[in-house]
């Protein structure tokens, strides 16, 4: 009898969700967490935390060489690992394992497509886009990668238009490349494999569950349990980190727009403000918090978007993006080889430290996409998490990059470049922004952006470190959400204040490397997966 | 006086509730209702089922076994929630009102202070619903 309760193509495994959970309560406030994932996640970001206050030198010498060590000698890694999902996604788009259905052929989506769209862009890459945005495609476009000449001369002046053409069209691919393709095909491979091992094989929602075609009953012990630590470490300290250097970032626009003193109190305020809208949002659940967040953050990134290409180079700005995209699919095998590469200051001063971040990123944007994918195809899945994306990555660098291009090469403006020679990366979009009319409003718009993005991480940060301490449970209690989002904001004001957040993230972002194979290995599981399903 | 009683299960600690249980299945047949068991759940595999179908199968043989130890008219309503853990509250209401249901009796625990932060799901909806609610406790 129980067994025909089940689907055929479930994982016959005795695992009961929640078998190690324990149940107590601390205080008042109830908890359900896993043994031991929740303890070794949660003291070694406290150990480590306390390690970079109280021994900041050691801490940032030892971290710090730790992230040029793995881009530069193992740069082959992040390379042959990327570009392997790239081609499982391809693969997957064109193969009949396509046709499978995440949730079982019946299950139908959860999400319309333009929710899921603004929350794949809520977990983790909207603040790059808003940040990086404008600086990326005109640093590549002054020195491009390759060995395609820069857009200017030594003496700082421009070259000849030819030159300055190719320069854009190299600058354009370049950037293209580090937010287009590969980044997404990391986010579906683990999105995917945490899908399908969820609704499909009626595993617990968690990264380990994925490994169950390696690791068999393995799964839910030791191997498993570090594999779920190690993401939720990863994605705690990314978090905290990126909600420090946000929150500096934050309050360096507003200095610049509005004069405001940069000072630590305002970007404590700043990192409170975030943490409490994020401690609202994950109160009001998945469905009144982050979605209906993402959603009105995509209206406003849409509305400065069609406003940037109003009112910028709009002729500029749609031939960067043809010939940007042109190059792109030209220059991809280019960009993607590791051997013999003499642009290394591009290479490894770009490339692979963007795939140990994204690769580092990974478990946290892919668990959140999983979440909110049921229903969806493998191939509407595929297409949907790679290639949409890519394209509305490529548009926006192509309207916000491509104007603060035109700038330079059109107008002779140098507010940009400047803020490339004296990287302050965190000024280049407000530089742009002040060519164009109305700058007060759409520099607010800009810093709005920027916080909201920040919020929607946290709170769905929150929501993927507490599932996947609470063993892949989700109806556990509120209130760990609660902690882990408290948590995140305390680390950053921490750091922040008593310095160790270059050191905490430099180590986040070396958790690329274990979990660039460890992805590796999800491509083969995810195969394994999908060919036991009914098409 | 009643004729149809909703009645919030959780499949996961329905060793929590037997008060609330005894107490709709005596006012049932007091008054003849029928009883609706409503019990949430998200489509993500949980401590109860793996998927969805198996989740509406284990609350049709709870029903079952209620109505014949009860001698009752029982029926059952599983529920899909995204995010249970914070829609659920929302979701009974709405569960309420889609039944027709003229009375709700729930478990619940004594409320302490965590109650301020995290409201008890019993106490919630006694406080929102326009229904009739025993929280028993």
């Amino acid at each position: 009898m129980e067994e025909s309760l089940r689907m055929s193509n479930e994982i016959d495994t005795d695992y009961v969700i929640g078998q190690d959970n324990v149940q107590t309560k601390i205080g008042p406030f109830g908890l359900d967490f896993h043994n031991p994932v929740f303890l070794i996640s949660g003291l070694s970001v406290i150990a480590l935390v306390l390690f970079c206050l109280i021994f900041d030198e050691a801490a940032s010498a030892m971290f710090g060489a730790l992230r040029p060590w793995l881009t530069t000698k193992l740069d082959f890694v992040f390379a042959i690992a990327m570009n392997i999902f790239v081609l499982f996604c391809l693969f997957l788009i064109v193969s009949p394992l396509g046709r499978v259905r995440i949730g079982g052929k019946h299950a139908q989506p959860e999400y319309s497509y333009i929710s899921w769209f603004a929350m794949l862009f809520a977990a983790g890459m909207g603040i790059g886009l808003v940040f990086y945005g404008v600086l990326e495609p005109l640093n590549h476009t002054l020195s491009p990668p390759l060995g395609v000449p820069g857009a200017l001369d030594a003496d700082g002046n421009l070259a000849a238009a030819a030159v300055v053409e190719q320069a854009t069209r190299a600058g354009m691919a370049g950037t293209i490349f580090h937010w287009g393709l590969h980044p997404w095909a990391v986010y579906s491979v683990v999105a995917l494999a945490l899908a399908i091992f969820c609704y499909n094989k009626g595993l617990p929602l968690t990264i380990r569950s994925a490994f169950y075609p390696i690791l068999g009953e393995r799964t839910w012990g030791w191997p498993g349990h570090l594999i779920d630590s190690l993401a939720s470490l990863a994605t705690l300290a990314g978090l905290a980190t990126s909600l420090g250097f946000g929150a500096s970032q934050a309050a360096a626009g507003m200095n610049y727009v509005f004069g405001i003193e940069a000072t630590d109190t305002l970007k404590v305020i700043i990192i409170l403000a975030v943490t409490a809208l994020a401690l609202i949002s994950v109160l009001r659940g998945l469905d009144g918090g982050v979605k209906v967040l993402s959603e009105a953050n995509m209206m406003l990134a849409f509305a400065l978007f069609l406003f940037v290409i109003i009112a910028g180079a709009t002729a500029d700005i749609f031939s960067i993006f043809g010939s940007g995209l042109a190059t792109y699919v030209t220059d991809l095998p280019a960009l993607s080889n590791w051997i013999g590469r003499e642009d290394t200051g591009y290479f490894h001063g770009w490339t692979t430290f963007y795939w140990a971040w994204w690769i580092a990123w990974s478990p946290f944007v892919g668990m959140f996409i999983a979440r909110v994918s049921l229903g969806r195809t493998v191939r509407e899945f595929v297409v949907c998490v790679l290639i949409v994306p890519t394209l509305v990555c490529v548009l926006w660098m192509a309207a916000f990059g491509g104007t603060a291009i035109s700038q330079m090469t059109s107008d002779g403006y140098m507010g940009v470049q400047q803020t490339i020679a004296n990287w302050t990366p965190e000024l280049s979009l407000f530089a742009m922004l002040e060519q164009l009319p109305m700058t007060t409003v759409t520099s607010l718009v800009g810093i709005v952006l920027v916080l909201v993005f920040f919020v929607t991480s946290s709170d769905s940060g929150s929501l993927v470190v507490d599932t996947i301490c609470a063993g892949g449970k989700i109806d556990a209690p509120v209130s760990q959400r609660v902690f882990w989002c408290s948590f995140e904001g305390l680390i950053a004001i921490a750091l922040l204040l008593g310095g160790g957040l270059g050191s905490l993230q430099a180590l986040a972002i070396a958790t690329g490397f274990p979990f660039a194979i460890i992805c590796v290995g999800l491509c083969y599981c995810i195969y394994k997966g999908l060919s036991t399903e009914e098409i | 006086m009643y004729s149809s009683i909703m009645v919030p299960v959780d499949l996961a600690h329905l060793d929590k509730i037997d008060k609330a249980l005894q107490a709709a299945a005596d006012l049932a047949r007091h008054y003849g209702a029928a009883v609706h068991y409503v019990a949430v759940t998200s489509a993500a595999p949980s401590e109860v089922a793996h998927n969805p179908a198996e989740f509406a199968e284990k609350l049709d043989s709870f029903v079952a076994a209620q109505a014949r130890a009860h001698g009752i008219d029982a029926r059952a309503h599983p529920i899909r929630s995204h995010d249970p853990a914070v829609d659920l509250d929302q979701t009974l209401r709405n569960a309420g009102d889609a039944i027709g249901a003229d009375l709700i009796v729930m478990a619940s625990h004594v409320p302490g202070f965590a109650d301020h932060i995290f409201h008890a799901h019993g106490g919630y909806v006694a406080s929102h619903s326009d229904l009739s609610v025993f929280v028993v406790r």
